[in-house]
């Protein structure tokens, strides 16, 4: 079977201690949490890390807390945690939603919020084991100086895969940030960079501690669609999550963002032109599909006909926009 | 290339066999069947077909367990990768990054020097070619001056663990000569001069077959309808959840033993000796559990002789485990295959002729590509009778990995396409297409056109059962925009009349052994892959002697313990290793039988060993006894009690050059139902439900029939719309022939999820010459799931699905590039007019 390679493994019992651990060998490390993406990634020697730091004994890290500034959940609370958290479901909908549909059931019970937010962007040139990306040639995200999608490209547009991402993101989510000199705060939007070898704003000795879903944004309509080959295991072609203030007769606003196209999640342009005031029907969906998939452009990064799922994303886009308005949906 | 400081067992280097007739096994020249003596089985009082006990059966037919179940479940059971011997070491293979290159040279110094490394092997090590077919040996265990795919394997590492072995092989430097690569039918036939693998008649021509039975062009002249069309059959890999493993011992007396997951342990048995150079009575193979293999265990692979030869060099056992990625590169998966049929109709529905024209994806090497060639079009020609037939098909050679044998083995591509032709006449001529599959049925006890025998057929059982099943009549052009239901049949083999290589002696045997413990123990060379063929054993056993099935054990496919059995291949274990256990267990019965009958005074016919206990039927409660009292009774007759069994069947098919190839002692038979959900904005379609009727002759044990026919079907259904073994385009930046995703993520197998519900419907048609009447039920029924599938799509959207796989891309630019809905109204409307008609 595929090795693992040689690394140094620490199992810190604070969130301090593992700052620590990264502060100690600064690009060297990698960190794990449920370890569903990273474990692979190392077999095919994507990271190489000294060390690997398991967040496993770091209890701060799984906590669950509502307060006045909104939802707080832990980086490490599991995915399947996530699909049964009351005030997700009702609050946050979308979230859940997204969550419930990583992967399987067994990698949901390993894959914690955090990991999937951090989740490495993924490519067909670059989802491989290293024997598979030497008879490639190597790409540069890894080992090579190349991109096999975009010949001329000097960026790596290997895609965003993450499918909590872009529901925190319609959702106007905030994730927090531990480094060295303290926390911060940043929108989960401005979380992502449009650079595929590394998609987020994390320094090498930071990691994410918690998000938060703001009480501002509860009492909205959202959804999230996701296309995919199969009903489990795959990562998204093409992902859609929407949410929405206002009723069927009237639309306030709408924020939809669409993810596994580029590095970073898109999140729509010029939809308040299309929806604000309008009612919530076919005419309006019509409009923001269009609008969609105009400013969408898959790429051959995912291992799915791109035309195709080109075409999908004004169908993906109708279909979340009726998930929405749906009797039952918030 | 070992060091020096790795311990040899003395006399470790034989010198390498020179050719087939230092092959370990002694092959009679000349006539290439028994004597007919050997080819009649053994008549028996009860017949082969009834009950041996009375008048009902006590175990055959009932849903008993499998017998190595529980172990499976449980984690208990040992699968090679499960086996860890003591100093053993662990071995790699080096595989190339090339298409197609020639090996210049190889510096494996920097490797050997790695500590931990004990020994490096190459192709100059083991020269000597092999292959399953033995006109076709046309592979080395590693490439000696040419690596012909992306993956094809150059050398082998043995280390203290797989990470040292890994790690060296990068430090192994092969010098390649690139060369033109060959990755399509077209290229293959347009470039001879590119040869891919130089054991090829001419260009890179595998195989030509060209049979023709019957008018063809005549009768297609005089039909009233003519359909032609080309079909597209994608590849596909078996993925069996186990990978390819293997371990190997070399003793210090010159004594080999090789646990491997395979399903042909004789033939792994012979090869071994051809590579190696070792007698076969030198040898020893066993096969563990294995975790599945579906045709892609079928034949030696690379690392059976590199972990035997790495052994032989260190005097230390080797494993060697293939990762995912290596055994999508191992492959003998399903050919891709281009199809061209013609085929005509009379309006009455009758079929008149049929032309086939076939290309065929063979990959780098012949692997059982000879057979594939035949089967392509020779397995065609039931259940519905071929006035006239003819098929040209050929085979080429390509720079991918090779292609072999998968779950219905040559005749599932053909099968699609002349289904699916079937479907489009109906059409035209306006009649039902199960109709018009009932008015062509080939009938029982016959001859096909090709001169098949045909003896059980239970075909027009199964088409009745599932039109009923799936309320046919009434949904069928009934069901709204985007739903529909599709029909199509097929046959199959129960097992292959003839060994891979020529010789007198038995297919299947059994030797069985009985004493006084109250214990049977069968032992047979028969290779259960899951299936369930030991289970199979076990339940004839406590069928004949009314034993229990924890008191039978089953000692199967090791080489030392067991006599040969050809393998689990082409469908062949029950039917033939069942019949030798049959045999054997019968001899043993009628040992006991004879006994109590004289020591208690009634006549043997009366005696009934059932339930653990041996009765006369006529006064039960005054002659009785247990079984294990009666084997002791027994044992006391007639000495020490042990049987032997053993099958070879009859002399079969068409008297012409390839008329064997197809020829088989039953055939199985099936009919699909499958109903689709469409979404004519996305092109995904959804398999709702498939019923499965198929003709097994006797289900022995029905849950493991239908676990079989689930199976298939769900196997068939992935094919359909999802697996595709696939390669990269060239493109400027990397070379050609690049897998597109070698791993279980971007191969992507149907999940639960997606998986249709499946109703699975036996037909028992009780054949003759199986064992209480069974046939095949392993293979068969995945055919018909395809082209049902394709039907159905059509029935739902009114686009015709011709090449594989139905994925919503393909959907969606067939239903954008017709008058799909134009074509949906049509149909219906045609149905309803042929409704008038009756």
């Amino acid at each position: 079977m595929l090795t693992l390679p040689v690394f140094e493994w620490v199992r810190p019992e604070s969130l301090d201690a593992v700052l620590r651990e990264l502060a100690e060998r600064p690009g060297e490390c990698l960190l794990v949490a449920g370890g569903t993406d990273a474990v692979p990634n190392l077999k095919h020697r994507l990271h190489e890390p000294k060390r690997v730091v398991s967040l496993e004994g770091v209890a701060e890290l799984r906590e669950v807390r509502e307060d006045d500034a909104g939802l707080h959940l832990g980086a490490r609370v599991t995915l399947t945690e996530l699909t049964r958290l009351p005030a997700l479901q009702r609050d946050f909908a979308a979230v859940a939603r997204a969550a419930s549909m990583v992967a399987s059931p067994q990698i949901r019970n390993m894959g914690t919020l955090g990991g999937n937010l951090c989740l490495d962007t993924r490519c067909t040139y670059y989802n491989q084991t290293y024997f598979w990306r030497e008879a490639l040639g190597f790409c540069l995200k890894k080992d090579g100086v190349i991109c096999h999608v975009v010949p001329q490209g000097r960026r790596c547009v290997a895609a965003h895969s993450s499918d909590v991402a872009p529901a925190l993101i319609a959702y106007g989510a905030q994730v927090e940030i531990a480094g060295p000199d303290g926390r911060r705060w940043v929108a989960c939007d401005q979380f992502f960079v449009g650079d595929g070898i590394h998609n987020n704003i994390l320094k090498a000795d930071e990691l994410v501690t918690q998000v938060l879903l703001p009480a501002a944004a509860r009492g909205q309509r959202g959804a999230y669609r996701k296309l995919r080959p199969r009903n489990a295991i795959d990562f998204p072609m093409l992902s859609i999550a929407v949410v929405v203030r206002g009723d069927a007769a009237r639309i306030d606003t709408a924020r939809l963002v669409v993810s596994a196209l580029g590095a970073k999640p898109r999140v729509l342009g010029g939809l308040d032109a299309l929806v604000a005031g309008r009612q919530a029907d076919e005419t309006t969906f019509a409009a923001v599909a269009a609008s969609a998939h105009k400013q969408c452009r898959p790429l051959t990064n995912v291992p799915y006909d791109d035309d195709w799922r080109h075409a999908m994303v004004p169908v993906l886009v109708t279909r979340a926009l009726r998930d929405a308005f749906a009797d039952g949906a918030a | 290339m070992s060091k020096p400081r790795a311990p040899r067992a003395a006399g470790a280097r034989p010198k390498p066999a020179t050719g087939p007739a230092r092959a370990g096994m002694t092959i009679p020249e000349g006539r290439q069947m028994p004597d007919a003596s050997r080819l009649t089985p053994p008549a028996h009082e009860a017949g082969r077909t009834g009950p041996p006990n009375g008048d009902a059966f006590h175990t055959i037919g009932k849903r008993n367990r499998k017998v190595e179940g529980l172990a499976k479940v449980t984690g208990r059971a040992v699968f090679a990768d499960d086996l860890t011997l003591p100093r053993m070491l662990h071995a790699k293979l080096l595989r190339s990054i090339h298409a197609h290159a020639r090996i210049l040279a190889i510096d494996a110094s920097q490797a050997l020097a790695m500590p931990g490394v004990h020994a490096v092997v190459t192709g100059r090590d083991l020269p000597e070619y092999f292959g399953i077919i033995p006109w076709t040996q046309d592979e080395q265990a590693l490439c000696e001056s040419k690596a012909r795919y992306v993956g094809d394997a150059i050398a082998a590492v043995a280390a203290d663990s797989e990470l040292i072995a890994e790690e060296a092989l990068r430090l192994i430097k092969v010098s390649y000569e690139v060369l033109p690569a060959i990755t399509s039918i077209e290229e293959a036939l347009a470039h001879p001069e590119n040869q891919v693998n130089e054991k090829a008649s001419e260009g890179n021509l595998s195989k030509h077959v060209h049979l023709e039975f019957g008018p063809v062009d005549e009768l297609l002249e005089a039909s009233d309808e003519v359909v032609e069309a080309e079909y597209w059959y994608e590849g596909s890999t078996h993925a069996p959840i186990e990978p390819h493993c293997c371990v190997a011992e070399y003793d210090a007396t010159g004594f080999l033993t090789v646990w491997s997951s395979t399903q042909v342990v004789h033939y792994l048995h012979r090869d071994l000796a051809k590579v190696l150079g070792l007698p076969t009575q030198r040898i020893r193979v066993i096969q563990p559990v294995v975790g599945g293999a579906f045709g892609g265990k079928s034949e030696p692979f690379s690392l059976e002789f590199c972990a035997a030869k790495l052994s032989m060099l260190t005097g230390r056992p080797v494993k060697i485990l293939y990762t995912r990625e290596e055994v999508f590169y191992a492959h003998r998966g399903r050919h891709p295959m281009l199809l061209h049929y013609r085929t005509g109709i009379r309006r009455d529905g009758s079929l008149t002729g049929t032309d086939a024209r076939i290309a065929i994806d063979g990959g780098a090497y012949s692997s059982f590509g000879l057979v594939t060639t035949y089967y392509s079009g020779q397995l065609l020609t039931a259940p519905y009778a071929m006035p006239a037939y003819r098929f040209d098909s050929t085979r080429v050679f390509t720079n991918k990995p090779c292609c072999g044998p998968k779950r219905g083995h040559g005749s599932v591509q053909p099968r699609f396409a002349f289904e699916c032709q079937l479907d489009k006449l109906a059409e035209r001529i306006g009649m039902d297409p199960i109709a018009v599959r009932r008015k062509n049925f080939i009938g029982e006890n016959t001859r096909t056109v090709n001169g098949l025998r045909v003896t059980s057929n239970g075909f027009l059982e199964c088409l009745d059962a599932v039109e009923r099943a799936s309320d046919w009549k009434r949904r069928w052009r009934n069901l709204p925009y985007g739903r529909g239901l599709g029909v199509a049949g097929s046959m199959y083999i129960s097992g292959t009349n003839y060994c891979i290589y020529p010789n007198e002696m038995p297919q299947s045997a059994v030797q069985l052994k009985l004493d006084r413990s109250g214990r049977a123990t069968v032992f047979c060379g028969i290779s259960d892959i899951g299936q369930g063929a030991d289970s199979v054993l076990a339940y004839i056993v406590c069928e004949e002697l009314g034993l229990d099935l924890r008191d039978v054990r089953v000692v199967a496919a090791d080489t030392d313990l067991t006599p040969v059995d050809l393998g689990s291949y082409s469908s062949r274990e029950t039917f033939m290793c069942g019949n030798a256990c049959l045999d054997a267990a019968r001899q043993l019965r009628e040992q006991i039988a004879s006994t109590l009958a004289e020591r208690w005074g009634v006549p043997k016919g009366e005696l009934v060993l059932a339930n653990g206990m041996a009765v006369a039927a006529s006064d039960p409660h005054k002659y009785a006894m247990t079984v294990k009292d009666a084997i002791q009774a027994a044992e006391a007759a007639h000495g020490t009690l042990g049987s032997v069994g053993w099958y070879q069947s009859p002399k079969l098919g068409g008297d012409y050059r390839g008329g064997t190839i197809g020829a088989s002692p039953a055939y199985s038979f099936t009919a699909h139902v499958a109903e689709v959900d469409c979404d004519p904005e996305t092109g995904e379609v959804t398999v709702k439900k498939i019923w499965v009727a198929h003709d097994c002759g006797r289900a022995l044990s029905p849950v493991a029939v239908e676990g079989q026919m689930e199976g298939s079907a769900y196997m068939g259904f992935g094919e359909a719309l999802f697996e595709t073994h696939t390669f990269k385009p060239a493109t400027a930046a990397h070379g050609p022939g690049i897998h597109h995703g070698p791993s279980l993520l971007d191969y992507r197998m149907p999940t639960s999820l997606d998986t249709p519900e499946l109703e699975s419907i036996i037909i028992e048609s009780v054949d003759p010459e199986g064992p209480y009447g069974a046939k095949e039920a392993g293979e068969g029924p995945l055919h018909p799931s395809v082209p049902a599938i394709a039907n159905a799509i059509h029935d739902a959207l009114g686009v015709r699905c011709d090449r594989l796989p139905f994925s919503p891309p393909a959907v969606l630019a067939l239903l954008q590039g017709s008058d799909a809905r134009g074509a949906w109204e049509r149909a219906r409307l045609g149905h309803a007019g042929a409704g008038a008609r009756g």
